[in-house]
Order: structure tokens, then C-alpha cells, then sequence
């Protein structure tokens, strides 16, 4: 299966243009998923299809069903709203009718039209909108929507939940506590948790915003975080984004086209199971604080020898290139970058898809921001566990960060086709 | 969108939520109520209205019927064009009255339907294919011009609520005279025991109460939405009083204003036109006011009386419910409501004191989480009470 941006299904789903531009070919509802009635509910209403329109990605949605769930090994897209919800029910059915109306709802909008149908104008205008409507007229915008289940939608207070026992991975447990976490339990944890990542801010928010709005009365929302600027690239070959420190960042992330060293370490295979994860992946999010006014204090040789890399080039200590290969040797033995490399970690890798984030100020003129840490891998035991254990222990980049919120989630298979849903293979 | 569609004059979509014939000033937050009603109210025999199929294309927009009786229509729209098109329900016979509805992107070779319910008159109907010209055609509908026969259930619903409207508006104007004594006889603990409960039934009926507009800001206004250089007056003015100044002083005349405006009020609501759609939005309302006023203790912020509040607002939703319930086929929206009525009672029966209820203040913010959790359960099925109705 080819993972990459340009192979990633870009013919297979209309977008909210280029449902219009079939339509107008006389196509209308054979594209797409399910035959889900385009033309009556797509959010765009302007012109057909242009040819400026089909050479923009921004414009193409990414394909929502398949082995794995779009969000993982997609391309990274520039924005996030991630949140997570607690399941207030302990009716089994009520979570499945929840998450069938999710999934249709997902593929309904990561393929750019309205969450629902009727959508944004409903014919009875007695009617609340079936869609909140502030994504009409906006591209796809390369939305993916990826969920996640954490151990409490498991067992709550040691006692199982929602006819699961017995289902919950080993691995899937509350992280261990690390040296100096200072964590708010108010931006940790979650029964569920739904990453969406977009090109556009405001299409992820809607995505989200509409997920809370079918969920109310079986799910509650716990927290969520707001990411822009992606702080990992999955895509070698663009330029490699910089995090709020001002260093490159992802420079040697899996990328998406890598299927072995996906295979290798973000897919849960049929060895380590259960069953009903298998295509899927674990999804760790932290919420890691920047103490910007003090770095910003630093030296640069300083602040490049805490990462580890040369601060303009995003070359490896010692080296003249971004992309050489690193000699850990050649680094600061408290320095992150060799901490944090696979050489210093036994060889495992995560897939790293973090965001910055600015939740304005704390109230003392200091930017409340940081890294909205997110990365997949097959087995947190063997992923960042032992990855976190070495950096809270060893880090320099310690004294200028603060991880403030956690959490653990297994993220089941993608789902299959239009008659599966998001988790079925848990819950059937 | 509500605002605009629902500025047409005489508007005619079906059961336009008109609270109060003839309350020209508005305060309420029914955009729909704004207008003097002459809107058909909704009838059981909607769903085997009238039905016209019309034929779209690139060029012309044909009607198979050029004249119908009034009440509920669908228009069958087939769109045989090569373009996208959109199809209009205008007032008046040269389509300048303003759009009763529409429905948008109809692509080539598919169908819609476009539902609505029309009064007697002149209407047009109007086609328009992408990056053309509207094409309009003539609709005449026979028969009243004002509203629609209602159906004995719907009839019987708005009535049995109506007598629950007056029934409620009696009831707090008892209480309040109540606490209009205590004030005067200046008995503090009193008068604060008896501040909640006289709320009740206001609170109970507070979407139609605040439909008049002129009532609602001289009983109900919270010292934070006082406008600059109104002076405020009614229940929250008094509450202050007695909880942060610790005193009945002057309060007495305070009281008298109050009970005087609900017996304005109490006047008035056997006028009030009441609709099937107008009281599930109400309801609706009454749920907003829960999110938005009491989850937060904004509501009775110096007295803590949130929760008593809220019981009423619930209890006045439900009202409402159970009048519409024998209206709504939906019984998976029936099934829901029920479940989440139930289950906001109960979450709001941990904070039972007594007769009453707990000080706000003294619930935790898990607990406000799981009241809020309640409310946005039933309110968003609840929203859809509305267009359940109207449906039928």
C-alpha cells in the first residue's frame, strides 16, 4: 500500500469542489463512499471545479477508510484539535450507535461535505442544522480524524466497563509517572480520544465541534488542545518545520512512505495482538510546556548543545548538513537529540506528529505554550516509555520544559468500509 | 438565517414560532416571535399535503399545478439542466416578497424536495441554474390566509399548555406576595427563605414570560446585563439587597413594582398566541437558560438559589414535552427524550434539600461537570422537538 502524499488515494473521494465539478459532468453520487447523496449536501457552493483547484492538495480530501486509520501515516497537516471525551453511559449499546454515527460522520467530512444529513440548511428551518455549517465553502483540507481508546473506557475504579473485560491490551495502561511531571489531571487522560488534523483551523475545529454535538449524552468532553505549526514532518521531502525553540524538528521521524519501519514499529501486528488491534497503533499525547522567556535567555551554543543540533541548518553535532547521519558520539551526552535517538534507544523508533501550541498567557506575561506532543508506536512499553524514562532522567532540555498533560491511547485498525465502524473490531 | 427568513412579513413558513400576537417590542430570543402571526399552525395531516413536481432545467422551471389550496406543500424538484440549480419559495406574484424557503444545490439529474406551508395567496416560485438568471413561475394558493386548521391533538396540546402558562403566572404571583409581605414586615430570613420560591413559576413559563418585552427586563434583569442608566429593578435588585446588604429597607416598594408587572403579565398570557412549534422551542429555551445562566451560578449569584431555578426550567420543559409527545411519531426522538429527562432529574435530585435545594455554591465543579453533562444530553435531542413537530 503506498503511504505517500501523492499516492495516498488522491482520485478516490470528491472534495466539496470537486463534488460540484461531477455533478456537473452528470455524476452525481457515484463517486466517493457509500453513495452518500454528494450533490445534496455538499458544504461548497461555488464554481465547479477548476484546474488551479485539482493542482491543490489543499483541496483533496484524504481517503478515510482503509487497513489503518488516515492521521497516522498521513502526511502531516498544519493545524490539530485534538480532544478527549469520558464516556458517561455504561450502556454497551448506546457507545456503538455513538460511534456508527461518528464514523458516518467522519467520512462525511474528511471527504468535505456537511457532518450530517440534512446538513447546514435543513429543508425545515424549525430544524437546528444537522451541521454547525462554519466549514461551508472550505476545502477538505487534508482533515483526517483519527480515535483512540484509553484504559479507563476499560475499567473504571478497578471494575470493568461496558462488557470489555478482558479486552484491554497489557500494554495499554496510565503512563507511568516520570521524574518531574507536573501534570494537570484536567488536561490528562480520556475514555476516547479523537485527533483531527487539517489544513485549515477551522476545519478541524468543526470536525471536533460536530463529533461533541452527536456525542452529547453518551460522551462528555474532557479537555482538548488547539496545535498549530507542525513540530514533526512525515514528508522528507519538504522542508522540515521548526518547533517554538526554533530548531528543526522531525528530521529523522519515520516518514510515510517508509512501510518497513512502519511496519517495524508503528503498526500493531498479529504477534503481539489483541486481535482487535491489529493494523492499529498506540497514541501517546503530552502536553509539554516551553518555558520560552528562559530559553529565549539562552546562548545559542548553549541552546544547541541541550538539542544537539546546529540551530540554523538542523545539522547533527559535528556535521555540516541537515541530514547527515548523526554520530551520537560526537554530542553532548545530556544533549536530546542523542538521548532521544534510536541509537541511544536500542534501535525503537516512534512516529512523532506533534503541534505547537499558544493558549495565550499565564497570567504572569509569560506565553503559555509549548509542544503538543503526539506519536504512534506498536508498543508503548518498548516506544516512549523507556524513551521518557532516559529523557526525564538525563534531558539539559529539562530546565526548560514542563510536561503538563498525558495520555495513553490504543488506536484501533481503520476502518474496512463503509459498513464498519471506528472500533467495531472491539465491540462486535 | 432565522433573522432574515423570519423578517418576511406574514411570513408562511409553517408554524413560524410566534409566542404573542401583536408584542411589537422583543426581548425574547425567538427570532421568529418577533413577528405578528399569521402563521399556519401546524396540522396532523401535513405529511398528505399538497404536492407539486417541478420540472428544472437550464432554461425553464414548469410547475405541473398552478394552483393550490393552502397548508403543507412539498415541491418535488427534479433538476433535468446541466447545471446546478436552486429553488425559491417567494412571496407574491412577482417574487418580491421575500423567500419563505429554498433549497440549494440541486445537482443535474437528481431530485429534491422542498417542504413548506403556505397560506392563502400569490406566491413564486423560482429557479435558478448556476450563473443564470432566476426563472420564475406564478403559484396562486386558495383558501385562508391565515392559519392553517390545526389538528384536534395540536389544538388540544396548545390549549392544555396555555391553561398551564396562566396556571404558573398565578402561582408566582402568590409567592411573590408572599415575599412582598415578608419584605415589608422586614423580616430578613424570611423574606430570603421565600425569594426562590417565588421565582418558580416565572421560571417555569420564562420564554413565553420574556416574549413580552417590556415585562421581562423590569422583574428578571441580573445586575451584570444592566444597560448604562437603567435602573434596575425586580427580583435580582432585591436579592442583592437582602443577601450582600443584609437588609428589607426599601424593599417593600421594590416588591409592589415586581408583583405589579406580573400582574401585567398575568393579563396578557391569555393572549399570548401559543403554537405547537412555539412551545418546543420554548422548551429548548428553557434548557439554554439551564446552560447558560444556572450551570454557571450567574443566574442567582448572591443568593445561591441557582438550583431552584433550574428544577423550574426543567419542569416547564418537560411540560412542555409531555403536551407534544402525543405529536411526535419519531419514537426513537420520544425514546431519547424520555431517557434524558429522567436522567437530568436524577442528577439534579443529589442536590434536593428538603423542599428546595442545595446552595449553588456549595457544588463542586464534578458536579456542575455533571449537571452540564445532563443538560447538553437533553437539550440537543430536545432542539429537535421543534421540527418533530412540525413534521407531523
Amino acid at each position: 500500500m503506498d503511504q505517500g502524499p501523492e499516492g495516498t488515494g488522491l482520485s478516490s473521494g470528491p472534495s466539496r469542489r470537486r463534488v460540484l465539478g461531477m455533478a456537473g459532468a452528470g455524476l452525481v453520487a457515484v463517486g466517493g463512499i457509500g453513495g452518500l447523496g454528494w450533490a445534496a449536501t455538499a458544504r461548497h457552493n461555488d464554481a465547479a471545479l477548476t484546474a488551479a483547484d485539482a493542482a491543490d492538495p489543499v483541496n483533496l480530501p484524504v481517503p478515510f477508510h482503509g487497513p489503518h486509520q488516515a492521521g497516522i501515516a498521513s502526511p502531516v497537516q498544519d493545524r490539530l484539535h485534538f480532544t478527549t471525551f469520558d464516556v458517561l453511559t455504561e450502556d454497551r449499546d448506546k457507545v456503538v450507535a455513538m460511534l456508527k454515527a461518528w464514523t458516518a460522520a467522519a467520512a462525511r467530512m474528511t471527504s468535505g461535505v456537511d457532518a450530517l444529513d440534512p446538513g447546514a440548511f435543513p429543508a425545515i428551518i424549525e430544524a437546528p442544522p444537522g451541521d454547525t455549517g462554519e466549514a461551508v465553502g472550505l476545502p477538505p483540507a487534508r482533515l483526517t480524524l483519527t480515535i483512540g481508546f484509553g484504559p479507563s473506557l476499560f475499567t473504571r475504579h478497578s471494575k470493568p466497563r461496558l462488557g470489555l473485560d478482558g479486552r484491554r491490551p497489557d500494554a495499554l495502561e496510565k503512563l507511568p509517572h516520570f521524574p518531574g511531571d507536573t501534570l494537570d489531571p484536567l488536561r490528562s487522560g480520556g475514555d476516547i480520544a479523537v485527533q483531527a488534523c487539517s489544513d485549515d483551523p477551522q476545519v478541524a475545529v468543526h470536525a471536533i465541534r460536530n463529533l461533541a454535538r452527536i456525542g452529547f449524552g453518551t460522551v462528555s468532553v474532557r479537555w482538548s488542545q488547539l496545535g498549530f505549526g507542525k513540530t514533526s514532518s512525515t514528508t522528507p521531502a519538504e522542508q522540515t518545520p521548526r518547533n517554538l525553540f526554533g530548531f528543526k524538528d522531525g528530521t529523522n521521524n519515520i516518514a510515510v512512505d517508509e512501510l518497513d519501519k512502519l511496519a517495524d514499529h508503528v503498526w500493531v501486528s498479529e504477534r503481539e495482538g489483541p486481535d482487535w488491534l491489529v493494523g492499529g497503533s498506540y497514541l501517546v499525547a503530552r502536553r509539554i510546556r516551553m518555558l520560552i522567556e528562559i530559553w529565549d535567555r539562552t546562548s545559542l551554543a548553549e541552546q544547541e548543545s541541550i538539542i544537539g543540533r546546529d540551530k540554523r541548518e538542523g545539522a547533527p553535532a559535528g556535521k555540516q548538513l541537515e541530514r547527515e547521519v548523526v554520530d551520537i558520539n560526537t554530542m553532548s551526552e545530556t544533549s536530546h537529540v542523542r538521548l532521544a535517538s534510536p541509537l541511544s534507544n536500542a534501535g525503537k523508533r516512534i512516529l512523532r506528529r506533534g503541534y505547537s501550541f499558544v493558549d495565550g498567557s499565564d497570567g504572569l506575561g509569560r506565553l503559555d505554550a509549548g509542544l503538543f506532543f503526539l506519536a504512534y508506536q506498536r508498543d508503548p512499553r518498548t516506544g516512549f516509555i523507556p524513551l521518557q524514562r532516559q529523557l526525564a532522567k538525563n534531558d539539559a532540555m529539562n530546565e526548560y520544559i514542563r510536561h503538563t498533560g498525558s495520555g495513553l491511547w490504543a488506536c484501533p485498525p481503520g476502518v474496512a468500509g463503509p459498513g464498519r465502524f471506528w472500533g467495531d473490531t472491539l465491540f462486535t | 438565517m432565522r433573522l432574515s427568513r423570519t423578517a418576511v412579513p406574514v411570513a408562511t413558513i409553517t408554524a413560524v414560532a410566534a409566542v404573542l400576537g401583536g408584542c411589537g417590542i422583543t426581548k425574547d430570543k425567538t427570532a421568529a416571535a418577533r413577528e405578528p402571526s399569521a402563521a399556519p399552525s401546524p396540522t396532523a395531516s401535513a405529511a398528505s399535503g399538497n404536492a407539486i413536481a417541478v420540472s428544472a432545467s437550464d432554461s425553464a422551471c414548469t410547475l405541473d399545478m398552478s394552483s393550490v389550496s393552502s397548508g403543507p406543500l412539498t415541491l418535488h424538484v427534479h433538476n433535468g439542466g446541466t447545471k446546478v440549480t436552486e429553488v425559491y419559495i417567494l412571496m407574491g406574484a412577482d417574487g418580491t416578497g421575500g423567500i419563505v424557503t429554498e433549497r440549494e444545490n440541486i445537482g443535474p439529474n437528481s431530485d429534491a424536495d422542498v417542504v413548506s406551508e403556505l397560506a392563502g395567496g400569490s406566491y413564486t416560485i423560482s429557479c435558478r441554474p448556476r450563473d443564470s438568471e432566476r426563472i420564475n413561475t406564478g403559484l396562486t394558493v386558495t383558501g385562508s390566509a391565515s392559519a392553517a386548521p390545526t389538528s384536534a391533538t395540536a389544538a388540544g396540546a396548545v390549549s392544555a399548555y396555555r391553561d398551564y402558562v396562566a396556571e404558573q403566572v398565578h402561582d408566582t404571583i402568590e409567592a411573590t406576595a408572599d415575599f412582598v409581605a415578608a419584605l415589608k414586615a422586614g423580616d430578613l430570613e424570611k423574606a430570603k427563605s421565600l425569594f426562590a420560591p417565588s421565582r418558580v413559576g416565572w421560571e417555569a413559563i420564562e420564554p413565553v414570560a420574556e416574549s413580552f418585552g417590556d415585562i421581562d427586563p423590569k422583574v428578571d434583569t441580573r445586575e451584570a446585563d444592566l444597560e448604562s442608566g437603567q435602573t434596575w429593578t425586580g427580583w435580582h435588585k432585591i436579592e442583592k439587597t437582602l443577601w450582600v446588604d443584609g437588609t428589607t429597607d426599601n424593599m417593600g416598594t421594590a416588591g409592589d413594582d415586581l408583583l405589579a408587572e406580573l400582574h401585567i403579565l398575568s393579563s396578557r398570557v391569555a393572549d399570548a398566541e401559543i403554537t405547537p412549534t412555539s412551545m418546543a422551542n420554548g422548551a429548548k429555551e428553557l434548557l439554554d437558560e439551564v446552560a447558560t445562566g444556572k450551570i454557571t451560578g450567574e443566574e442567582d449569584a448572591f443568593s445561591h438559589t441557582d438550583l431552584w431555578d433550574f428544577k423550574a426550567n426543567l419542569d416547564g420543559a418537560k411540560k412542555v414535552y409531555d403536551l407534544l409527545r402525543p405529536l411526535v411519531t419519531d419514537s426513537l426522538l420520544t425514546s431519547t427524550l424520555d431517557t434524558e429527562f429522567a436522567d437530568a432529574d436524577e442528577a439534579l435530585d443529589k442536590y434536593k434539600d428538603g423542599n428546595g435545594w442545595q446552595d449553588y455554591s456549595k457544588v463542586d465543579e464534578a458536579g456542575r461537570k455533571a449537571l452540564s453533562d445532563a443538560v447538553n444530553a437533553l437539550a440537543e435531542p430536545l432542539s429537535k422537538l421543534a421540527a418533530a413537530v412540525v413534521s407531523t
